[in-house]
């Protein structure tokens, strides 16, 4: 690869670097406990009529699921979410059993039928929320199954063979999960981070702007980039630029020669994994003035972003629009995102040939603020697929290390990070979970009317104050901090010193519906 | 470049009370009465509608048992007296293949005539049986321009029902193939005879109008015909006649004024197709094959007749072969179909019609990548107007959708909508597959992802044999 000469004599100054100061924030774990009042919790005790108030069920607890307030007679209505549940029968201050007068009944909650689906359990969701508040991964005790969803295939079915003692002791300090996203050599800056992960394109509109603040906050504090969706770019951002990365999708919204200019990353967005080959739906109600001031375009109407660039028809066209915005921001990287057809290995070496810095497959079963339904299911290959396809293909062609290959579309858990690596990308990029943290019960509702009932993916002034910045920061925060512990666990597990030690560590995986009996070479 | 083919459609709301997910489960006997209560934040407003609608219960239209899920209430309670459940009238609704989701959204089509949009990305499983086991393939860069139904470039929906010529035969500069009739239907979609426990007599008409007012057909038994209202010599050209071996041929004058007649499948198939033939001429004969143990086999033997022009396979109403212990799915039974007459020379000759587990749109589209060239559907035309399928369509049974009290106009008006919502979807996937022409997507499996091969591909080579199917 050419490496471009010369960049600091031939660069106009407004390209090289970010004159507005960048903000700092801590990776710091706090607490951040839930915002609502009544935590949907996994089990939940019933008092009955019986129960005489002596209050030693808020004695022994020391949870604190059992709350009589200063002042008050009677319990307050019990902090179920905090109850570990069955697990608590085999210590001493199991309430049920302790209560004199048998008044306490511990039942699996109900709502958990109604909460969640197949690719994100209720366990899941729970867990997830778990980790936000806290930033550990939750205690087992609680007893979520919260590491796989209940698909019945991909991630679900996959495992990790975990040897039953690691053939190397690494103390946790000693492993390393940063990643390089610039791996061409091409005279463009290095670019690392902390963890093998960043977030996804979420644009304003389809999210409010405290969503997006919240994720750019917890990029900076990790390391990493969270990226503005194809919705433009907002000026409360630019303390953050230089962990955000700017997209340009097939509609243009808001994509101005100087947003491009703030950026270390530019994303070219071809297809979304949730919609794949129908480009971009953003619905007339939550196209707001704000909305439509920021895309240039008019309040109330349906936004669609065509599919596909009308400019790009081949891999030599693709190459134009990156050496547009390489001459452009010459500093910036180039990331290329496209779905998972069968030639998703063409076209990601494709990309490569073009001079994309990382290619992101973006795979079927991925999150999306509104997508006609019969797109999420039936279009295109699954990310599992599509992981292990290109990996090869880039091996093959040898050019593996020469590009950085980024996953997602239905990564959940940090597991499923971990699994994506050993099938073969270098690192993920996720979407849905950072909004879980935020507290999203995936209940589908956010395309249209006021949009998230939530505050999350909203536009809506008063639904947008639900959220505060600091607390969904702090969130998020915790979120990566658990996932973090989890995937260096994972890799102490191994033996392995760097998360790029686990690329392409298909032989460390099983499928619970194969036999798992190939003979390997490794 | 001919007429866009556009279905007009106009929103028609329920006339039964709706039927939602969730419903909340309110312990009132604890309330403490909070002047600032959660219901009165919902931000769908559903309280306050349904509290109207208890006032009022003549009005059935209000929304009720129609909540979003979305635990604001529930999480926000002061006493945590609110619990969400899925709602047991939700989970009553249909079987195991036409299930309460698929209900649901057919409702939803039938009511606004729009494509079901969601956010949150997919929800379901990773594959499952039938349909749920293949994916359609789609292009990134290397294609032409498609832009779904906002765009601007034409995506034909037209099929052609009928025998066509292996080849044109030319006499110097002039063609001399005798070109044999086809039937030009707007989009591969036909009304198909509702199955016997469903069939409604009242129905019957709405079924013909419907097929004139979308420019499709619709199948009807000709022992019929009387029912059939008042209007229908009107929509002879979208009506035809299903002929039970038993039944006698309708009149001539009224057989001439139609398209396409389906006949029973039997040994005297060529016989009387010649006889209609002689009554009219340019009529196409389409010959019903259930697709039974010997279903798949029969199809293609009368494939391989040079008087045979259309073959309509019918699986049950789940899509599953008839009367075998390990039933194959529709799917694989009219790839096989395919293959055989692809593999024979023959498949561009014959017109395939495949009905039997077509509930969604997605289906349509998939069926016709496994080699059909249309498809009949009846259920979810039935579903369009509230049908829970329970199957209480005797008489003296209380039907819950109370399909006895529809108007026309009401059924007309859902039923089209929801044949619109099915065009639309069938042109977001041929647009994201990058095809433009109905014509062309079928059989066309380079465009779809088999599960079984996928996993094969890749995971098979990862983890060796596999378990289970």
């Amino acid at each position: 690869m050419d490496q471009e000469k010369g960049i600091n004599d031939i660069l106009p100054d407004n390209t090289t670097k970010t004159f507005v100061p960048q903000a700092e924030v801590s990776r710091l774990t706090r607490p951040a406990p839930p915002r609502y009042r009544n935590e949907i919790a996994k089990y939940i005790i019933r008092r009955s009529s019986d129960c005489k108030l002596c209050g030693k069920c808020a004695k022994v607890c020391p949870r604190g699921v059992h709350v009589i307030k200063p002042g008050y007679k009677y319990f307050a209505a019990p902090q179920s979410h905090l109850c570990i549940g069955p697990a608590c029968q085999k210590t001493d201050h199991d309430c049920v059993a302790l209560c004199p007068q048998k008044a306490l009944r511990l039942v699996e909650n109900p709502m958990m039928k109604a909460l969640g689906d197949c690719r994100w359990t209720a366990d899941m969701i729970l867990a997830t929320w778990k980790m936000a508040e806290t930033g550990d991964p939750p205690s087992p005790e609680y007893g979520y199954q919260y590491e796989t969803g209940d698909s019945e295939g991909g991630f679900d079915r996959i495992r990790f063979k975990f040897p039953e003692k690691p053939p190397v002791e690494l103390n946790e300090d000693e492993i390393d999960t940063s990643l390089e996203l610039n791996r061409r050599a091409d005279g463009r800056p290095q670019i690392r981070i902390d963890v093998p992960w960043y977030g996804g394109g979420m644009s304003f509109g389809s999210v409010s702007n405290v969503t997006q603040l919240s994720k750019a906050r917890a990029a900076v504090a990790f390391n990493t980039f969270t990226c503005t969706g194809e919705g433009g770019y907002m000026e409360r951002s630019r303390p953050y630029d230089d962990h955000t990365i700017t997209q340009i999708a097939t509609g243009l919204f808001g994509v101005r020669e100087e947003t491009i200019q703030r950026v270390r990353i530019v994303e070219f967005k071809y297809a979304q994994g949730a919609k794949p080959g129908l480009g971009g739906h953003l619905l007339a109600d939550k196209v707001t003035p704000a909305v439509a001031r920021m895309r240039e375009t008019v309040m109330g109407i349906s936004l669609f972003s065509p599919f596909p660039f009308h400019s790009v028809y081949s891999i030599e066209d693709h190459k134009k629009h990156m050496d547009w915005i390489k001459h452009v921001n010459r500093r910036a990287l180039i990331s290329t995102k496209v779905s998972t057809p069968s030639d998703v290995d063409m076209v990601a070496v494709g990309s490569y040939s073009a001079g994309t810095h990382i290619i992101h497959l973006d795979g079927g079963y991925g999150g999306t603020g509104a997508a006609p339904d019969i797109a999420k299911k039936n279009i295109a290959l699954p990310i599992e697929y599509a992981i292990v396809k290109v990996h090869n293909f880039l091996v093959q062609e040898g050019i593996r290390d020469k590009v950085t290959f980024m996953a997602s579309g239905g990564l959940r858990t940090a597991h499923d990070i971990a699994k994506a690596i050993a099938l073969g990308a270098d690192g993920v990029i996720i979407g849905t979970a950072e909004l879980v943290a935020l507290g999203c019960v995936r209940c589908s509702r956010c395309e249209s009317g006021r949009g998230c009932p939530r505050g999350i993916a909203t536009t809506d002034a008063e639904l947008c104050e639900m959220v505060s910045v600091e607390w969904g920061s702090q969130r998020i925060i915790n979120l990566y901090t658990a996932w973090r512990k989890e995937l260096v666990q994972i890799l102490r597990r191994f033996g392995l010193r760097s998360v790029s030690e686990l690329r392409g560590r298909t032989d460390l995986l099983m499928h619970l519906d194969y036999n798992n009996d190939l003979e390997r070479n490794k | 470049m001919p007429e866009k083919y556009h279905i007009k459609t106009q929103a028609v709301p329920p006339r039964r009370p709706r039927i939602g997910k969730f419903g909340v489960v309110d312990w009132r006997e604890d309330c403490a009465r909070c002047h600032n209560c959660v219901k009165k934040d919902c931000v769908y407003d559903r309280y306050r509608q349904e509290m109207q609608y208890i006032r009022d219960l003549n009005d059935a239209n209000v929304l009720f048992f129609d909540c979003m899920g979305c635990f604001s209430c529930v999480q926000n309670c002061t006493k945590g007296l609110l619990s969400l459940s899925i709602n047991p009238a939700y989970e009553r609704m249909g079987n195991s293949y036409w299930t309460p989701d698929i209900i649901l959204i057919t409702w939803a089509q039938a009511e606004t005539a729009a494509i079901p949009v969601s956010g949150a990305g997919y929800r379901g499983k990773f594959s499952g049986p039938g349909f749920d086991a293949m994916w359609t393939d789609m292009s990134e860069i290397v294609r032409p321009t498609r832009d779904g139904i906002h765009g601007r470039e034409y995506i034909s929906t037209a099929v052609d029902i009928g025998r066509k010529p292996p080849q044109l035969r030319f006499d110097g500069i002039k063609s001399s193939t005798i070109l044999p009739q086809l039937i030009d239907l707007p989009m591969p979609l036909i009304i198909d005879m509702m199955p016997k426990s469903y069939r409604l007599p009242k129905l019957l008409p709405i079924f013909n109008a419907v097929a004139a007012r979308t420019g499709l057909i619709a199948i009807v038994d000709s022992r019929d015909w009387e029912l059939l209202g008042d209007e229908r010599e009107k929509y002879l050209p979208h009506l035809a006649f299903y002929l039970d071996p038993n039944a006698s041929i309708p009149p001539k004058d009224i057989l001439q004024k139609t398209l396409l007649v389906e006949i029973s499948e039997s040994d005297a198939v060529e016989q009387k197709i010649k006889m209609l033939k002689e009554i009219h001429p340019q009529i196409v004969v389409a010959i019903r094959v259930p697709l039974d143990s010997k279903g798949e086999e029969r199809a293609i033997e009368l494939a391989h007749n040079p008087a045979v022009e259309v073959i309509h396979v019918v699986a049950d109403l789940n899509g599953n072969q008839i009367g075998v212990e390990n039933p194959k799915f529709i799917k694989d039974m009219t790839l096989n179909i395919q293959k055989s007459l692809v593999k024979s020379g023959i498949r561009d000759e014959i017109t395939i019609m495949a009905g039997g587990g077509i509930a969604l749109a997605e289906h349509m589209a998939k069926q016709i990548i496994c080699g059909a060239d249309a498809v009949t559907v009846n259920l979810p035309m039935l579903i369009a107007l509230e049908c829970q399928l329970c199957k209480c369509c005797q008489p003296g049974m209380l039907c819950p959708a109370r399909i006895d009290e529809i108007s026309s106009g009401y059924a007309v008006g859902r039923m089209t909508n929801l044949i619109s919502a099915w065009h639309n979807q069938l042109l977001e996937m041929m647009g994201a597959m990058g095809i433009r022409d109905a014509r062309r997507l079928r059989g066309e499996t380079g465009r779809a992802l088999f599960f079984e091969d996928v996993e094969e591909e890749t995971f098979g080579k990862l983890f060796g044999s596999r378990k289970r199917n």
